[in-house]
């Protein structure tokens, strides 16, 4: 199997067309690439462009220069250059991602909103379910809240539900903004237990973490953004 | 995943004498996508819309729709007859105001089962249950079958539009606005239908929004339209997350928090 995931000389400004055009480059030159059952960290300080480099792998930021390579149906695509279609099928099989907000959806219960990316991959609605009730279980999530919309949930509670969310799939590439944000001591270490799970299954990880007992439990090698950062008087 | 797209569109256009309605417009839409047309008002796409949907004969350009045998065909170079029946039975056309797609003196389960009977269906009490089935998962009381849309608030209207459109299971859908109009609770209400029914038939669909929202919750990608011209188009999160075009974040940065 190909390594699931290079990234090869990437880099990101934002171009602020309602003030005059300026240009703010965020990062360059970010090479390096994920083995699968090993946990990369994103590591450097606020701003450096952690979140950035997730949000261009997972095809949610544009890409202005370099390659993102994912194997997929027997193929190595850029993620980079990849068409939405293509890139929907990604996400769909390839990469999943827990990001650091839930994004509700008006009048969808948690377990639906933790099933749903089974059932977009054609797992029946009721096994789908089933899964997703044992991952909230397992991530302490009270039952009673299950069949609720999380819109009205506290910060800790949406982000368990989004983390099961993005660990109910078997998606090779996981990628991770964070997830241990907002949770207490007891359902940090069953993330860190799911993490290390993961790893074991050979999934490819790439996170940010804060905590640093977290970073220490789960980390194979830090990747040091502060590398990849563009001085302000480089920017044109 | 299929791997034909459904409706192939090349270099369309239409001019209103030397005015632009839209220039120049090429994509694809593939089964089971939802694609958002967002631009302000007058930016050309409800023109494009009725281009796409064979309400406006477009000044250039080509609309090739896969018939359900597979083949290509362009809609222009069909018969008007030919475009009549697959308006009625493989597409479906969700206006802004559902006075414009509902017949407001016949009642409710008439309005859905009249599509049936467009496309063959004849017996009675199969065309009412169908009606029935589809008010239920449209959110219209069962009791509410015999009246007629006039008696309906706007949402319940809109609602049972949605539900005339789908009763025939079309593979395509346009939408004009299909929120618009309604208030903020009722718009969340029908957006969540939308987007259950949308997932769980696997339509096609194309909808006109000004609406960010609408077009985050409901779409898979983005076209931004400006003064008739597409300036941006991608994936909807990329768009709507990193826009590049100087108009994309200009609508983007417009949207009011709350």
């Amino acid at each position: 199997m190909p390594t699931p995931l290079v990234v090869s000389d990437v880099a990101k400004s934002f171009t602020m067309h309602l003030r005059d055009g300026i240009r703010l480059p965020v990062v360059a030159n970010v090479s390096f690439s994920i083995k699968a059952g090993e946990c990369a960290v994103l590591g450097g300080p606020s701003g450096a462009g952690k979140s950035s480099i997730l949000k261009m792998i997972y095809g949610n930021y544009a890409v202005d220069a370099g390659q993102i390579i994912v194997p997929y149906r027997d193929r190595l695509i850029d993620v980079a250059a990849a068409d939405p279609r293509t890139m929907l099928g990604i996400r769909r099989d390839m990469i999943g991602y827990v990001s650091q907000f839930l994004r509700t959806v008006p009048r969808v219960a948690a377990l639906d909103v933790v099933a749903e990316p089974l059932i977009a991959r054609g797992v029946d609605r009721t096994g789908a379910r089933d899964k997703a009730a044992s991952l909230l279980a397992g991530l302490n999530l009270p039952e009673r809240l299950w069949s609720l919309p999380p819109a009205t949930f506290s910060g800790g509670e949406q982000q368990r539900v989004n983390i099961a969310r993005g660990f109910i799939t078997d998606h090779p590439i996981l990628l991770l903004d964070e997830p241990t944000a907002s949770l207490d001591a007891k359902n940090r270490d069953v993330v860190v237990s799911m993490i290390q799970q993961k790893k074991a299954s050979g999934v490819a990880m790439l996170g940010i973490f804060h905590d640093e007992d977290v970073r220490e439990a789960v980390a194979d090698r830090i990747i040091d953004v502060t590398a990849f950062s563009v001085s302000n008087e480089a920017a044109a | 995943m299929s791997e034909t797209p459904l409706l192939k569109v090349s270099s369309l256009s239409k001019f209103y004498g030397s005015r632009i309605g839209c220039q120049n417009v090429t994509f694809e839409l593939w089964p089971g996508e939802v694609l958002a047309v967002v631009g302000e008002s007058g930016s050309g796409k409800t023109t494009l819309l009725n281009c796409l949907a064979t309400r406006l004969a477009p000044s250039a350009g080509s609309v090739e729709y896969r018939m359900r045998d597979g083949q290509f065909r362009d809609l222009y170079r069909m018969s008007e007859a030919e475009r009549r029946f697959l308006m009625r039975t493989d597409w479906g056309f969700v206006h802004q105001n559902p006075a414009d797609g509902l017949r407001m003196t016949v009642s409710a389960g008439a309005n859905v089962g009249e599509r049936l009977m467009a496309v063959g269906d004849r017996h009675y009490g199969k065309i009412r249950a169908t009606a029935t089935d589809w008010l239920g998962r449209v959110e219209i009381a069962e009791d509410r079958i015999d009246d007629q849309p006039r008696a309906f608030s706007g949402g319940m209207r809109q609602r049972l539009q949605i539900a005339r459109n789908l009763v025939t299971s079309p593979r395509l859908v346009f939408m004009d606005e299909p929120t618009g109009g309604l208030d903020v609770s009722v718009q969340a209400r029908l957006l969540d239908l939308l987007r259950g029914l949308v997932n769980d038939l696997g339509l096609a669909a194309i909808v006109v929004t000004h609406d960010l929202a609408v077009a985050r919750l409901l779409s898979h990608r983005i076209m931004v339209m400006k003064d008739g011209h597409i300036v941006e188009t991608g994936l909807t999160d990329r768009v709507l997350d990193d826009p590049q075009a100087p108009y994309t974040q200009l609508l983007v940065s417009s949207i009011l928090q709350v």
